[in-house]
């Protein structure tokens, strides 16, 4: 399994996927929607776990994109708010089951990872 | 008065404290009084006065009705007396001038003409034929009179002058009033007699005791003296001085008003009878006279104040009605002001939680991170292993940011849910989570709350903000009420098919149960000095109703309070647009 994680913060992502690496997990990590567009051009990933408020290209848009390209491509949604919009557009786009509240339990998160490989 | 307490309108005690400079705009009680004294005034001054013209109006007319009444009955009752006299003195002249002296002279002529009289006129006592030189040369009658020389007397005088007589009243034979008629007759060769008769006065006593009149009235006649020619009623007798004044002389019939030694008000007619020393006077009481007047005052009197007690129970009927509109929608007005504004500063604050939850969100998510890699390293890394100290560490940072985690998370779906309209809700959840808020403050006063759901309770269709808010509140208030070691007891039933029923029961200080009907009112607050708006239960009860719920209350001061909230398990369609 190798997934990408996306969110603008840099510590974040970067810790996150050295975690997911301890668990046998292949993790790439991007910190801006076109970074991570260059990166699934350049390699194939199963999920990509995304933030949703991302400056310039926000996270619902970014998986609109890379779906488009990449069908096979699963997501999951992760935000820091948690406004009424984020919720509703987010859980419409990945279905509520794969949303996400920061901050994020890794078992949690390794468990819906699990979850969305195995739909 | 406990009477007046109740019938006093809600607007009556109202001071708008929040009007200002304004405040007069909203002072109903001035605004009722304004309205009662203009309407009134304007309603009962046009009223008062046409009652005060047309009562002077008639009482005058009445008045001058009863003087007019008068002075005809005088005329008229003049003219009566003139034609007594006119007729017999015309009788008379007509027996002088039918006879000569010598004719009248001769012995039973003058018994002839007496009985011819009597039986034909009437009222005649005595007959008395005197020549020039004051001689009664034949006398028919009850005296002896025969030969008597009157040519020193006044009367015979007068006669002689003016050629006729008619004397004042006397008490003459058997003591009857009688009157004196002399004529005196010329002859062609300048010689003359006088023609004498006695008359009784009962004709015309009949005369005048005949009149009929109203109000005590009295008819008589008096010389120019003053002395009765004819009994009175009430003003004296036969020849005796009359209590009244002998009233000036005027060639017509004159009526005058003039209260008597008593005080009492007569109204006075009189005319001086012409050729006679008469004067005829017809006395009314006024009083007596304006009776019928009495009544219609005291009906006119009636009817105006039955009128005016109507127009004022009118006037002030609907200034109160009015006023009270008023006062309702100016409350009405108040309350939907205060509405927006709190609502607005709930949105405000709502923001404020998710802008604040969010910041802190992400440096939490970092910690998270990174501790949990250090956690990881020592997990998975031969080289950390062993530290079990560290590791303790590590978990304690672990747990602090999952509670730090719990917090923002609640606030953001508590500020979230603020705007949200309707959901399917689960009641036990909700308010579990708004009991959190108060875990900690229940921890420190040592409060024990019970949270207790039996039967099947459905997920109910509501706005979860508001009935968190809801919740909220009556949590709130409950906490006041009660001192430390309370219990708030909430218990969460079916009521029936359709609705929920949520029991919130204290065991706190109660509520008066002169308060108990206000509660739900708008600023009605006990507790002002510490912060209250009064404007909790009003919103309470305004949001349960929105949503199609209800709320009651029952409670005993010093026991407790028990709100109990309906909830409806689906909710009209239409409240969604209020949301």
């Amino acid at each position: 399994m190798r997934i990408l994680l996306i969110d603008d913060e840099v510590e974040l992502v970067s810790t996150l996927a050295e975690r997911l690496s301890f668990r046998g997990i292949e993790a790439d990590w991007a910190t801006s929607g076109r970074e991570a567009l260059e990166k699934v051009a350049e390699a194939s990933y199963d999920i990509a776990v995304v933030d949703i408020k991302m400056p310039r290209i926000g996270g619902i848009e970014l998986k609109r994109m890379m779906a488009e390209k990449y069908p096979h491509m699963k997501f999951i949604f992760m935000t820091g708010h948690g406004s009424e919009e984020d919720f509703r557009t987010g859980s419409e786009e990945a279905g509520a089951a794969y949303y996400l509240v920061k901050p994020v339990d890794i078992e949690e998160l390794m468990k819906k990872l699990n979850e969305v490989l195995k739909r | 008065m406990p009477l007046l307490k109740t019938m006093k309108p809600k607007f009556w005690d109202y001071r708008d404290v929040a009007a200002g400079h304004r405040e007069q705009a909203f002072n109903f009680r001035r605004m009722w009084k304004l309205t009662v004294f203009l309407t009134a005034g304007v309603a009962l001054i046009p009223l008062i006065s046409l009652a005060i013209i047309d009562y002077h109006v008639t009482q005058r007319s009445i008045e001058s009705e009863n003087l007019l009444r008068t002075a005809r009955l005088v005329s008229n009752t003049r003219r009566t007396l003139f034609f007594f006299f006119a007729e017999r003195r015309a009788a008379m002249d007509f027996i002088a001038r039918q006879n000569n002296f010598v004719a009248l002279n001769q012995p039973g002529a003058l018994e002839q003409i007496l009985k011819n009289l009597k039986e034909s006129i009437g009222g005649f006592t005595d007959l008395g034929l005197i020549d020039p030189l004051g001689n009664q040369r034949s006398y028919v009658g009850p005296f002896n009179l025969l030969g008597v020389n009157y040519s020193e007397q006044d009367w015979y005088r007068e006669v002689c002058k003016r050629g006729v007589y008619i004397s004042d009243v006397f008490l003459g034979f058997r003591q009857v009033p009688h009157i004196v008629i002399a004529v005196k007759r010329s002859l062609p060769n300048g010689s003359f007699y006088v023609f004498r008769a006695t008359l009784d006065t009962r004709k015309f006593d009949d005369l005048l005791s005949g009149l009929e009149m109203g109000g005590q009235g009295d008819a008589f006649i008096i010389n120019r003296e003053g002395k009765l020619q004819t009994p009175s009623l009430y003003h004296g007798k036969v020849l005796e001085k009359s209590s009244l004044p002998v009233p000036e002389y005027a060639p017509k019939t004159r009526v005058f008003e003039e209260k008597n030694a008593d005080g009492i008000s007569l109204i006075i007619g009189y005319r001086y009878v012409s050729d006679t020393p008469f004067i005829l006077m017809v006395v009314k009481h006024k009083r007596e006279l304006m009776k019928s007047w009495q009544e219609t005052r005291i009906e006119l009197l009636f009817f105006l104040g039955i009128s005016m007690l109507v127009i004022l129970g009118v006037v002030i009927w609907m200034a109160t009605y009015l006023v009270n509109k008023i006062f309702l929608a100016d409350q009405t007005r108040i309350a939907t002001l205060h509405h927006v504004e709190y609502a607005n500063k709930m949105a405000s604050i709502g923001r404020l939680a998710a802008g604040v939850a969010h910041e802190v969100n992400n440096p939490l998510a970092i910690i998270n991170e990174k501790a949990g890699l250090i956690k990881d390293l020592f997990t998975f890394k031969k080289a950390y292993t062993g530290d079990e100290k560290l590791l303790g560490l590590v978990d304690a940072i672990l747990s602090s940011v999952k509670r730090a985690g719990a917090i923002t998370k609640r606030l953001l779906s508590f500020s979230r849910h603020i705007e949200v309209s309707i959901e399917h809700i689960d009641l036990k959840e909700l308010i579990e989570e708004v009991l959190s808020f108060f875990e900690k403050e229940a921890e420190y006063r040592s409060i024990l709350i019970s949270l207790e759901a039996t039967g099947d309770i459905p997920a109910i269709e509501s706005n979860r903000g508001k009935l968190q808010e809801v919740f909220l509140n009556l949590f709130n208030n409950a906490c006041s009420a009660m001192e430390d070691g309370g219990h708030l007891d909430i218990r969460i039933r079916p009521k029936d098919i359709n609705n929920v029923l949520v029991t919130v029961a204290d065991d706190g200080c109660g509520i008066p149960k002169e308060d108990l009907e206000r509660i739900f009112e708008p600023f009605f607050s006990t507790r002002t000095e510490t912060g209250g708006t009064g404007l909790g239960l009003s919103l309470t009860a305004n949001f349960l109703r929105e949503m199609g719920g209800r709320i009651t209350v029952e409670s005993e001061p010093g026991k407790g309070t028990t709100f109990a909230v309906i909830l409806p398990v689906t909710m009209e369609r239409k409240e969604e647009n209020d949301a």
